[in-house]
Formats: structure tokens, C-alpha cells, sequence
């Protein structure tokens, strides 16, 4: 063979080498893109979700070396405990009373920040404040301000002739408490997701509504609304997951820790603080049993965000 | 833990590198020995125990030991060495164990280093025989050794009984409430003539605590059974503090909220049920009511609340060194000067008879011998069966108190409520 044909044979070999390489980059690429989020995803998602599941059919307990198959009996035992029914209770109270008027005020807030305010960047980046701030210090200073005989609240119903309220005590009356932090914690994040879908709407849908006679509250409602559907259901999805789970803002707001009770009476006991009770609150270290309360919670949060979401969807889509 | 072997290992060079240098000036490094022994105890503690100076005495006496200490809530602590415990990592070198959580851990003694090894069973005569037997597990392990006792007395703001018309000398007021129930009639008298906004005492749990700290059997019989719904002593308890709530003589405060914290610093409760650690407790909410306090002793013979232990757990790697910072911190001299330090009342007989605890006076609560109320109220008290969910049924009872406070539930289905509470724990 010649030199010259020799090297042609050498490209066009290291060239098919390239090709099947860029082929695999091509295929295997993608994969190793979103490996490393799926491996992470496995060890710190998918596992402990596995082993929680498995665990709620064990009578698995912390300070106990040894564990036995228990099969559905956690399960069993969960449907006549009716502290779990109570902590599911609360926790949908707590749930409608703090997201009803955040998503709603948020909505306002959103409104008012898309029209032409005089320092319209300050009010913009002051509603995200208190997402900023730490649970925590929101939880202690709200829990000052609801106390019974010092707080704030209480001093302010004072100045209009109402008598203190014990807003630990109460059932209806710590749920709200919560919820005024909760609510406090997540409008202003809620309305900055509502201000970015509202700036995405053009504006001559507005003009042509306000040709046509449509007053400003009938543009938002049969504008502005329907075109932010998306972001609304988006929303109401992740406050429905955090809001039955929520745990920091009720637990901090007990007086004294004993267990995550919820109060004495465990009038404000959610399921994730009932789920802290069995495992390391007090010395039942029930961890099976805990486990059992997590997946109740986990296909309670997919029961009713699939029923929000059916709902959610019946607002009038702007393709209508 | 591998930070501190790689700095170790630096360490070791340095030194190695130190000898050769000065073998070569033709000096002899005498301290390079010392040097490789290098140990760093961790001591996990709730509160403040008031070591700091005990633990400069000893690092002082052992070259090459260095002692860290980590505070955390009293819930916290505990919660925290359930885990570390059960997982088998994470724990300190010396855990001290509150008596509430001390029979968890003696039904699992494997865990701890039996402290017998390093001559625990010769320090046995020196305490109160029930504070040593409560840390023995299985087998006669000793889990822990102890610091101090509770006991218990009542303290009570002078100037409030004057103005209600009570005596105020502590000895007649222990002849006045021989028992819980006279205790409650000087109540009822008191809240006859109460001055405006003030009751006898502060909150309905406190008082149980109390009377619960001198019952025996308590939750758990002899066998080690729980007794909680059978054992008629606790109803009657409960049936005696309700109805001093109900006479209007509780002032319904949650112990250790901010709201009874205030209740201290405005005198709301004329009267508090005081083991010793509680004097510090009055002392550093409430300064300004310096000498308007006095105590006298309990209703009923003896008392205690509360009290700690110190144990090492099995994961440490410098079992013995701990063992012995252990048996350092509860030796009887640095018992005895903690009781001075923060009114923590020693654990062990002679040490409570000694002069120095005897003679002792507390200048804030009016120069009362609070070193022989107390130390005399330990001394007297009867053991008692303590098993793994004691401080889970204290917690539940309490809430069934605060339940009538509140006004949550009335009496009848409060008690119904702990006693189903009581059964979901066991």
C-alpha cells in the first residue's frame, strides 16, 4: 500500500472512532446530565421513602435491638387512633385557615404591584421580607405577640374593649395564631409568583376589554385570572404540601416542650408533630409506628392535592 | 473524630520533629511523652451543672486531657442520646441522664460502660442507697453514678402570707401543713384574705410533682408492671389538687413558660414547690425579691424532684478517662461545692451530713438553713419504683392539670383523657 492511501484509511478510521463516540455522547450524555440529580434523588429521596414504607410494617423501635414483621397492623392500629384523626384535624383546619387567605391576598398584592406605584422595585422586593426571615424567629416573635397576658394582640383587643383571648388554649383560637404565621411567612412569596405570570399577560387584552366597557374589576377577574391559571394551580399545589406538613411554626409555638403534643389538650397537634410525638418525642422511640403515620401522611397530601387540582382546573382557562 | 486523629498525627510529627531538634542541641525534651497521651473528653450536659472551675482543677491535674462541654435544653439532651444511643454514634464521652430517663437506659446497660470496672462498687456506701440503685441495670451494672438530688421543700414569699394574715416563721408553718391536705386548708385561708391578683400557689402540676415524689408505689409496682390507672394514691393526688385549683387558689401558670417566669418576678403565687435546684431558678428570674422569700419544710415526710446522673456510654473511645472525670465530678468535694456553686443538693449521706452542707444559710431566702431543710428532707425520703416512662406520665398528668386550668376539660374527663394518653405510651 502507498503512504497516501495508508493515512486515508487511518482518517477515515480515527474519523468512524469519532463518529461512534459523538454517537454514544449523543445517547449516554443526556443520562449522565441528569444522573447525578437521580442519584441524589435515589439516596436521599427514594430511599428513605422505601425504607419508610417498609418500616411502618415493622414494629421497628429505637431503643429496641430487635424488630418483627408486623405486616398492615401499624396501619390497623392508625384508623382507630383517634389522636391521629385529631391531628388530622388541626392540621386541615390550620391548613384552609392559613392558605385560603394567603393565596387570596397574594393575589391582591400581585394586582396592586403590577399597576404604576411610585417605588414600585421597594414594594416588590419588601413583600419577599418575611420569606427571608427564619421560621424560627417568626415562630418565637408571633408567639410573644399571642400571649396571654403580655402580648400585643391581646393588648390591641384590650384598646377596643374585647377580653383577652387565651390563643394557646383554644382550639380555634391557636389555629388561627398559626395560621397568622404561616400566613405572614408565604403571601409575599405567592405574590411574586402571581406578579411574574401577570406581567407575561399582554396588554392588549386589557386594551380591547376596556374598549369593549370592562370595568378594572371585571378585567381581573375575566382576565388576569383565567390567564394566570397555571401559576394559580402551581400554587395551590405546593402550599397544600407544605401546609400539611407543617410542623416548625405549631411546635415552637408550645409553651413547654413536652413531646410535641400540641398543647395540652393537643389542640393544635398536626400530623407531622404527631409523627414527632411517636418517633423522638417522648420514650416511645415507636419508629414503625411513625413510619406508618408518615405514609398516611404522604397519601393524604396526594389525595387532596389531586382534589384541588380537579378543582383548581375548573377556573375558566384562557382558551375558553 | 477523624479531624482530631490527623491532627493528632501532626501533632506526633511536630514532636517527633521537636525531639530531634533538640537531641541535636544536646537537650532532653521531657514533655514529648506527655504529648502522645493527648485526649479530648466531650461531656453532654442539660443546663448549666456549674463545672466550670472543676473542670480547670482537673486538666490541671491530668497534662494532656482536654474537657469540652456542650449544653442543650433538658428535652433536647434527651432526645438527642435516645438517637445517638440507638444508632451508636454521635454520643459524648460523659452524657449525664436525668432520673426521669435513667430506667430507659439501666433496661439497656449493654450500652453503657458498667461502671463497676473502674471501682464504682466502693463508692456505693457513700450515697443514698435508692439514688445509687436507681442507674443499677441488669445484672447489677451501675450505667451511672449520680450528682445530685432534688429533695424538696416549700418555698413561700413571706410578705404575701403577712398581708393575707398567715404566720410567716418557717417553723410554724411546717407545724401548720403536716400533710398535702392541711396544706390546702392554709390555702383556702390564705385566698380568703389574698392581697388582689395573688394565689397560694402557681400552678396545679408543681403541686403534684410533689406530692407524686413522696408516693411509693408510684406508675410502676414492685415487679416493675405499670400501675397508673390501678394505683388509687395517684387519683387521690390528683383529687387533692383539683381541688385546691377549684377553691381558686392556683394561679394556673405553665412551670417554666415566660408567663410564670413574670409570675415570680410580680409575686402572682405566694408559695412554690421548691426542690434545691429551684433556689437558683428563683434567684436568676426574679433578683429583686431578694429576702421577701423564706422556706420551710414540706407536708409529708421528705420529698424529692428531680436529680441527675453521669454515665459513659459504650461508644466512647476513652472509656477510662471518662470514667474517671466521672468519678472526679461526683466525688465528695466537688459535690459539696456545687451545692455552694448552684444550690444543687449532693447525692451522698455523709456529704449531706457534713458541716459545711449542714450549716449552710441562703442569704435570699432570708438566711433560711436551706443546706439542712434540704439535705434532712433527702435524708427521709422513702425510695421509690421509677421505670421507663416515668417522665412521660409526669408530662401527661401535668397536661391533665393544665387541661382544668385552662378550662380545656373539667376534672372528670381530664383524668379520663391521661389515663388514655398513659396507655398510648406504655
Amino acid at each position: 500500500m502507498s503512504e497516501a492511501v495508508e493515512q486515508a484509511v487511518r482518517v477515515r478510521r480515527a474519523g468512524a472512532t469519532r463518529r461512534r463516540l459523538h454517537r454514544l455522547d449523543a445517547v449516554v450524555s443526556p443520562y449522565l446530565y441528569v444522573g447525578s440529580f437521580f442519584v441524589v434523588f435515589c439516596a436521599f429521596g427514594l430511599f428513605p421513602l422505601g425504607y419508610t414504607a417498609w418500616m411502618s410494617l415493622t414494629d421497628r423501635n429505637l431503643l429496641n435491638p430487635t424488630t418483627h414483621f408486623v405486616g398492615l397492623d401499624n396501619y390497623t392500629a392508625l384508623i382507630h387512633d383517634s389522636y391521629f384523626w385529631n391531628a388530622v384535624e388541626n392540621t386541615l383546619g390550620i391548613w384552609v385557615l392559613s392558605t385560603v387567605p394567603q393565596l387570596v391576598l397574594a393575589l391582591v398584592f400581585a394586582h396592586f404591584l403590577n399597576t404604576r406605584l411610585r417605588a414600585r422595585t421597594f414594594f416588590r422586593m419588601s413583600v419577599l421580607l418575611p420569606q427571608v426571615t427564619s421560621v424560627v424567629a417568626v415562630a418565637l416573635i408571633f408567639t410573644q405577640l399571642f400571649s396571654r397576658d403580655y402580648g400585643l394582640f391581646n393588648w390591641m383587643l384590650g384598646g377596643i374593649g374585647i377580653s383577652p383571648v387565651d390563643w394557646e388554649a383554644g382550639r380555634f383560637s391557636s389555629w388561627v395564631a398559626i395560621s397568622t404565621m404561616v400566613t405572614w411567612r408565604w403571601t409575599g412569596y405567592n405574590a411574586l409568583l402571581y406578579l411574574a405570570a401577570m406581567q407575561a399577560i399582554p396588554d392588549d387584552l386589557y386594551e380591547s376589554a376596556a374598549i369593549d366597557g370592562a370595568r378594572k374589576w371585571k378585567q381581573f377577574w375575566y382576565i388576569t385570572v383565567p390567564m394566570i391559571r397555571p401559576t394559580i394551580i402551581f400554587t395551590v399545589i405546593i402550599s397544600t404540601i407544605g401546609g400539611l406538613q407543617l410542623f416548625t411554626e405549631p411546635y415552637l409555638f408550645e409553651p413547654i416542650k413536652q413531646g410535641a403534643l400540641g398543647g395540652s389538650a393537643r389542640q393544635y397537634q398536626t400530623v407531622a408533630m404527631y409523627l414527632y410525638e411517636k418517633s423522638f418525642g417522648t420514650t416511645q422511640f415507636k419508629f414503625g409506628y411513625a413510619a406508618a403515620i408518615a405514609w398516611s401522611l404522604f397519601l393524604i397530601i396526594v389525595l387532596i392535592s389531586l382534589v384541588n387540582f380537579l378543582l383548581v382546573r375548573r377556573i375558566r382557562s384562557a382558551e375558553a | 473524630m477523624k479531624w482530631i486523629q490527623t491532627g493528632r498525627r501532626w501533632k506526633a510529627l511536630a514532636v517527633v520533629g521537636g525531639v530531634t531538634a533538640a537531641v541535636a542541641v544536646g537537650l532532653v525534651a521531657t514533655t514529648a511523652s506527655a504529648r502522645s497521651h493527648d485526649v479530648t473528653l466531650n461531656v453532654s450536659l442539660f443546663g448549666d451543672f456549674g463545672y466550670h472551675e472543676l473542670y480547670k482543677q482537673y486538666e490541671a491535674a491530668h497534662p494532656g486531657v482536654t474537657i469540652k462541654e456542650a449544653i442543650q435544653s433538658y428535652a433536647d439532651h434527651h432526645t438527642q442520646l435516645a438517637q445517638h444511643i440507638a444508632t451508636g454514634a454521635g454520643a459524648a464521652d460523659v452524657e449525664a441522664i436525668e432520673v426521669g430517663f435513667i430506667p430507659i437506659y439501666t433496661a439497656q446497660s449493654q450500652n453503657f460502660v458498667d461502671l463497676r470496672q473502674y471501682g464504682a462498687s466502693t463508692l456505693k456506701n457513700l450515697y443514698l442507697p435508692w439514688k445509687f440503685q436507681q442507674a443499677v441495670g441488669k445484672g447489677g451494672t451501675v450505667v451511672g453514678l449520680g450528682t445530685d438530688v432534688g429533695s424538696l421543700a416549700i418555698c413561700y414569699r413571706k410578705d404575701l402570707f403577712a398581708k393575707a394574715g398567715l404566720p410567716t416563721s418557717r417553723a410554724k408553718l411546717a407545724k401548720l401543713w403536716p400533710s398535702w391536705q392541711a396544706y390546702l386548708n392554709v390555702a383556702k385561708r390564705y385566698q380568703a384574705k389574698a392581697p388582689k391578683g395573688t394565689y397560694f400557689f402557681d400552678s396545679g402540676s408543681n403541686l403534684y410533682n410533689a406530692m407524686a415524689g413522696q408516693l411509693n408505689p408510684l406508675y410502676y409496682d414492685a415487679k416493675g408492671n405499670v400501675i397508673v390507672a390501678t394505683n388509687p394514691k395517684i387519683k387521690a393526688a390528683y383529687n387533692l389538687v383539683i381541688s385546691g385549683v377549684q377553691a381558686g387558689a392556683d394561679a394556673g401558670l405553665n412551670p417554666f413558660t415566660p408567663e410564670w417566669n413574670t409570675g415570680y418576678k410580680k409575686g402572682v403565687f405566694a408559695t412554690v414547690t421548691c426542690p434545691a435546684w429551684m433556689m437558683g431558678y428563683i434567684q436568676g428570674q426574679a433578683p429583686k425579691t431578694k429576702g421577701k422569700w423564706d422556706i420551710a419544710a414540706t407536708p409529708g415526710t421528705g420529698g424529692n424532684w428531680g436529680g441527675s446522673f453521669l454515665a459513659v456510654p459504650k461508644q466512647s473511645s476513652h472509656q477510662a478517662e471518662a470514667a474517671d472525670l466521672v468519678k472526679f465530678l461526683t466525688s465528695p468535694a466537688s459535690l459539696a461545692y456545687i451545692f455552694k456553686q448552684t444550690g444543687n443538693l449532693p447525692s451522698q449521706t455523709a456529704v449531706l451530713k457534713s458541716a459545711p452542707v449542714q450549716n449552710f444559710k441562703n442569704p435570699f431566702f432570708s438566711n433560711a438553713p436551706v443546706g439542712q431543710i434540704f439535705a434532712n428532707s433527702a435524708l427521709r425520703l422513702k425510695p421509690q419504683i421509677i421505670g421507663p416512662h416515668q417522665g412521660d406520665y409526669q408530662n401527661l398528668i401535668n397536661n391533665a392539670f393544665q387541661r382544668v386550668e385552662k378550662h380545656q376539660s373539667g376534672p372528670v374527663k381530664s383524668w379520663a383523657q391521661f389515663l388514655k394518653d398513659a396507655k398510648a405510651v406504655s
